[in-house]
């Protein structure tokens, strides 16, 4: 049967664009990372209320992503969420144990996310460590009613 | 082992829907010779052909080939089988992506694990068996219809069959080519030895090359026997049809009232 | 009334009838693919009807990308969240749109062809004949159909998803003037890989078999006419399209609708 290379050619790039095209879609897309960060370490964080995270959400220290939510469970301690944290290697024994943890949200309706800021204890947190002192998310309505019964109060 | 006919058919029946074709057909093709089948249009005489080649199964009755009775194989014994027959496809039934010298490379290809340059031979030899080496490299749309029939004729032959099968092969050609293609096919049997069975109602071709004719109307054999026997045959539908007589106890008219009253009735009725 | 059920009856055996004939069918094609010559006749088939509707589905793509662009900013910024519109085209795109609108343009496009082909061999009695040469059709022409439609349509989606995306952003960023970054990065923040992207892919999986089938088995089950194959090749468009379009309903629900 007579071949045409040209053809093959052809078949060739279309399969090549599609596989080019599903690291796109992982990469850029969906925001995978091909280097898997090979070392990370985890922190406990407790919240009392988490608002809309969600795992995977990203984490932060001065606007730099350093890590992401791995799981949330309830505490059934303290009734509190329980936040597990996975960060970057680098940064083990680096924080200090004071760093503080917050739920953030990007604007005003966008996703939720965990931001570190660093303390100034000269003791470090390793893998496992916890963070206590952590903020809430904002509850939209909570702010309100706080508002208004302050409101009342006046 | 010579004396055995090839293939041997036995009190077929068949029926499409309400409609009866067969109504119990015998018939003994013998090896080497052509055997004709012949009757008017529309009796189903290419439905026949698919029988013999299993691609239909009989309501009742057997078809063998060289002692297999080809509608209890299996599937794959089938196909082996199949590897012995050729069929001439009345459309000629080119594969209409590939050009003339891979249409009869075909079969070779897939039958067998030839090497290439005797491949080539091969093909060559058939394509110059029926007149057209020098149009190898056409695309079967570029045929005309007899060159087609003669392509397709020398891909059924690409396997040296032993038996094959022609579905009217002179059906709508121009003199020329029909001369040429009952010459093929007398050739083709003396030089080969091949089995042939030829469908047509092509009367003077037909009977110019066959060894022995069956007739079929009306769902069963009507006469058989030699050319020349035929020819004298007294039977009035026999010798309407061989003859070509356009009236007699096949009738011109379709079944119909009366001629008359039809006229004259000028109700309701188109 | 007693008539009607019987017609009812009849009806429902045909149906029954038609949906085991084409089972067999599809498993007896879909085995004989590793045959001699089999990878071959895969690619020449993944030609015709992947590489020769790459035009049309990346095309369309780009046009959807822009208008969901277009679209959605002048929802979203009505609630200030103009910079979710890289996470909207891309949701949108990714789970919903690319598979079902590729997945129509492909039996529109490729099926139809596919159809026409079989059946006009079918006419031609080269089926017949191939049969006769002791080739099984359903191997050697069937099948690398079959596999070729169902490899080619989620490579498709995947283009048309891509191209998509990137018609949002020439939209959002390039002409609406949003930041670029958080084009990007909400979009990142949002999708999931396995999620959005693999069950997006599943779909087209899976309405890639439904188009190529519908297709292939039309072709080789219609009545050997012109007519027939004309109406062969209307009946591929709209079942295939019906098809998907149900089906893309069940697999939604099952997703992404919360049941399981």
């Amino acid at each position: 049967m007579k071949r045409s290379k040209t053809m093959e050619l052809g078949v060739g790039l279309f399969m090549l664009a599609g596989i080019l095209g599903l690291v796109f879609l992982g990469l850029r897309v969906s925001g995978l990372s091909l280097s898997v960060p090979a070392d990370t370490f985890t922190l406990q964080a407790n919240f009392a209320n988490i608002g809309g995270l969600k795992p995977r959400a990203r984490v932060t220290m001065a606007g730099v992503n350093v890590g992401r939510v791995s799981a949330i469970e309830l505490d059934t301690d303290w009734y509190d969420a329980r936040v597990t944290l996975e960060l970057d290697g680098a940064l083990e024994g680096q924080l200090s144990r004071d760093t503080t943890a917050a739920i953030l949200t990007a604007g005003l309706l966008g996703e939720q996310y965990v931001g570190l800021s660093p303390g100034g204890d000269p003791e470090t947190l390793g893998d496992g460590d916890t963070l206590t002192d952590t903020q809430s998310a904002l509850v939209l309505e909570e702010l309100i009613q706080q508002f208004v019964s302050n409101m009342v109060r006046d | 082992m010579t004396d055995t006919p090839l293939v041997e058919v036995d009190d077929l029946h068949f029926s499409r829907g309400d409609k009866e074709i067969f109504r119990g057909v015998s018939m003994r093709i013998p090896r080497g010779k052509i055997t004709a089948i012949m009757g008017p249009s529309g009796t189903g005489k290419t439905t026949l052909l698919k029988l013999i080649g299993a691609q239909l199964a009989p309501d009742a009755g057997r078809v063998r080939i060289d002692g297999q009775d080809v509608h209890a194989l299996s599937r794959k014994a089938l196909f082996r089988l199949r590897r012995r027959m050729g069929m001439l496809f009345q459309s000629g039934a080119l594969f209409s992506d590939l050009d003339v010298f891979e249409n009869v490379a075909f079969p070779l290809r897939v039958h067998t694990d030839l090497p290439e340059p005797m491949i080539r031979d091969l093909v060559l030899m058939k394509l110059q068996a029926v007149g057209l080496r020098g149009a190898r490299h056409l695309t079967p749309a570029e045929l005309s219809g007899g060159m087609t029939r003669r392509v397709a004729l020398a891909r059924a032959i690409a396997l040296d069959p032993e038996l094959i099968l022609y579905d009217e092969p002179f059906v709508g050609q121009d003199p020329i080519s029909m001369g040429v293609l009952v010459q093929l096919v007398k050739r083709l049997n003396e030089a080969l030895g091949l089995t042939a069975v030829v469908v047509s109602h092509d009367i003077k071709e037909t009977l110019s090359i066959a060894d022995y004719v069956y007739v079929i109307a009306d769902g069963q054999v009507m006469a058989e026997g030699t050319p020349a026997s035929l020819d004298v045959e007294r039977d009035p539908r026999v010798s309407q049809f061989v003859h070509g007589e356009p009236d007699g106890p096949v009738p011109f008219h379709y079944p119909a009232v009366d001629f008359y009253r039809d006229i004259l009735d000028t109700g309701r009725q188109r | 009334m007693i008539p009607r059920v019987i017609a009812l009856g009849r009806h429902g055996c045909d149906l029954l009838e038609a949906l085991g004939r084409s089972g067999l069918f599809l498993a007896q094609s879909a085995l004989g693919w590793p045959s001699r010559e089999g990878l071959y006749l895969w690619l020449r088939q993944m030609h015709f009807v992947g590489v020769l509707s790459l035009a049309i589905v990346l095309v369309s793509g780009l046009f959807i990308g822009m208008v969901l662009a277009l679209q959605g900013y002048t929802i979203l910024i009505d609630f200030g969240a103009e910079q979710a519109l890289g996470q909207m085209v891309a949701l949108s795109l990714l789970r919903e749109l690319a598979p079902v609108v590729a997945a129509l343009l492909f039996a529109g496009r490729a099926g139809s062809a596919l159809t026409a082909e079989i059946g006009l061999m079918k006419a031609t009695e080269q089926l017949t004949s191939m049969e006769m040469i002791g080739v099984d059709p359903l191997r050697r022409v069937v099948a690398p159909r079959l596999w070729a439609g169902f490899v080619s349509l989620p490579l498709l989606t995947v283009g048309f998803s891509v191209v998509g995306i990137y018609g949002g952003f020439l939209v959002g960023v390039e002409w609406l003037g949003l930041f670029e970054g958080s084009y990007w990065s909400n979009m990142q923040a949002s999708v999931d890989f396995i999620a959005d992207v693999g069950n997006g892919m599943l779909k087209s999986l899976v309405f890639a078999l439904v188009v190529t089938w519908i297709a292939v088995f039309q072709g080789y089950d219609l009545i050997p006419t012109s007519e027939g194959i004309s109406r062969a090749t209307t009946r591929t468009v709209v079942y295939s399209s019906l098809a998907v379009l149900g089906l893309d309903f069940v697999l939604t629900a099952v997703m992404f609708g919360g049941l399981s």
